[in-house]
């Protein structure tokens, strides 16, 4: 399953630069260990030490938080776009 | 003297990212950089508001100069008399502004003697220029933005917050861009319409709207999105809330204070303007309690509050109370902290109970609130229900924003009490007399 990943401009050390690159996997969980074989590090910056989202990002699949579906085990469709966001106060 | 009001180093400061230098001299006040208020980590200052090392929330930290209550009062009538305490230049006052804050502190004698609360008062903000507190937030993110040099002004907004970043945008002659839920109030939308070439309405619900704008900050060159990547200097201006309790007590902190909760921003920054004054020598140190108030569809941090958990549960909101209708509250859990340190509590009532607050709140006080306020004046009655608030201390309830913004939250339970003939004989048989 290859999705297009979104990064936020924090991350994008590990990305070269680049806004959005492809990952595959069947969940968000394989997608994150698909991105790490790429990046090495961004994964640790996605998810706390025991290996739960940091609370302070929200990762969407398609449109959705997947703190509404399935978190880590959200599946991820092929083509699907996944977002990484930092999550802010709104207001 | 100077009274240092951070807890970490800013020895640990990261690469300073692209965008974040040409920053003139004192064009940030007294505050010397940002820091995480997750792990303290430290960023110099910009237009940066993530940590890049745990996403946390970056807030800004202060080497503040010795401030006496007699400086602070001969400034102008407005949030600008605060400014030592905010990340603005000194020269801010030349800038063209909205000039929001210094609303009026009322004594609440009718709501009080409703209520049973010996000593209660109504800080009312929705006298700012847009009539709400979001005057004072945008001020602050303006002098950033003008400081980046910015050429859109923008903001995910529940309606109050595009309001007010719509009118300054004018005043201050910089692009405004707006983007709101597309089933928000229409005089909310109005009231940004008139201001803006730029309103957008956007098919799905405010965590929705956050999230795209979020994606546009992340993209889009010269954009200041008020609450997003320049939302630490953002969130200072709701300080000034505390500050102006504080001096209009005569310098002195309240008891009890009961302020609404839709990202938790505001409350949390109430509590640190407190802390900030007793720091400062302003008021006497002594304890208070902070109540946050909720509509119960959505009130994620009610919810876990009740649970006496930590972590915040999002939902999808489903109440009238639109401008707290925020379900994944960044600053929830800091909403818990405080709430659950000082002795206070979270809160929350029905959508049936958030109208009656709004007519309660005008018929004891001729104060007409909106849907925010109508959920802090129902949540401050059901908590002396419940006895969780001591109605013999002080208190100081916070109204937000004006009632006329969402007046179809009412217009089913108030109207024309009778509907009679032009003559003074109808008059008498309607027994209006």
């Amino acid at each position: 399953m290859s999705v297009s990943v979104r990064v936020p401009t924090i991350l994008r050390t590990y990305t070269g630069g680049k806004s959005e690159v492809s990952a595959s996997g069947a969940t968000l969980a394989e997608v994150l260990d698909d991105l790490e074989a790429s990046y090495a590090g961004i994964k640790a910056r996605i998810l706390d030490d025991k290996g739960a989202l940091r609370r302070f990002v929200n990762v969407y699949v398609g449109n959705e938080d997947v703190r509404f579906l399935e978190n880590l085990d959200t599946p991820t469709p092929d083509g699907t776009q996944v977002s990484v966001i930092p999550a802010v106060a709104g207001g | 003297m100077s009274a240092v009001i951070t807890e970490q180093s800013q020895s640990d400061t990261t690469p300073v990212p692209e965008g974040a230098t040409g920053i003139r001299e004192g064009a940030f006040g007294h505050a010397t950089g940002l820091s995480c208020r997750e792990c303290g980590h430290g960023v110099e200052l910009g237009p940066f508001y993530a940590c890049p090392e745990c996403f946390g929330p970056l807030e800004i930290a202060y080497d503040f100069p010795a401030i006496t209550r007699e400086e602070i009062e001969a400034g102008p009538a407005n949030i600008w008399r605060y400014k030592a305490l905010l990340p603005v230049p000194t020269d801010i006052e030349q800038s063209p502004n909205m000039e929001p804050g210094f609303t009026r502190l009322l004594k609440a004698h009718n709501l009080g003697r409703e209520l049973g609360i010996d000593n209660l008062w109504v800080k009312d903000d929705s006298t700012n220029p847009t009539n709400s507190f979001k005057d004072r937030v945008v001020a602050c993110a303006l002098s950033a933005a003008t400081e980046f040099g910015s050429k859109v002004f923008a903001c995910p907004s529940t309606g109050n917050l595009a309001n007010a970043v719509a009118a300054a945008g004018a005043r201050a002659g910089i692009k405004t861009v707006v983007f709101i839920p597309s089933n928000l109030e229409t005089p909310k939308q109005v009231n940004s319409a008139v201001f803006t070439e730029s309103l957008v309405a956007v098919n799905g619900n405010y965590d929705d709207v956050n999230k795209l704008a979020s994606e546009i900050a992340g993209e889009e060159e010269g954009w200041a999105f008020v609450n997003v990547n320049v939302r630490p200097y953002y969130a200072e201006g709701s300080k000034t809330l505390g500050y102006e309790i504080a001096e209009q007590l005569g310098w002195r902190l309240p008891d009890q204070v009961v302020i609404p909760v839709a990202s938790g921003s505001q409350l949390t920054k109430v509590h640190k303007a407190f802390q900030e004054l007793v720091k400062l020598g302003l008021v006497e140190d002594k304890p208070y309690k902070v109540f946050g108030a909720q509509a119960g569809g959505c009130s994620p941090v009610s919810a876990a509050y009740k649970a006496g958990v930590d972590a915040i549960r999002p939902v999808k909101p489903d109440t009238i109370a639109k401008s707290l209708a925020i379900g994944n509250p960044a600053d929830g859990i800091y909403v818990l902290d405080i709430c659950r340190e000082t002795g206070g509590a979270v809160e929350d009532i029905t959508d049936d109970e958030v109208r009656e607050g709004i007519v309660l709140l005008a018929r004891t006080e001729g104060i007409f609130t909106e849907t925010a306020g109508g959920t802090t004046v129902g949540v401050l009655k059901k908590l002396v229900e419940t006895g969780q608030l001591d109605t013999t201390l002080e208190t100081v309830v916070i109204n937000t924003g004006h009632g006329l913004k969402t007046l179809d939250a009412v217009s089913g339970i108030v109207g024309p009490t009778a509907t009679i003939e032009p003559s003074y004989a109808a008059f008498v048989a309607a027994g209006i007399a």
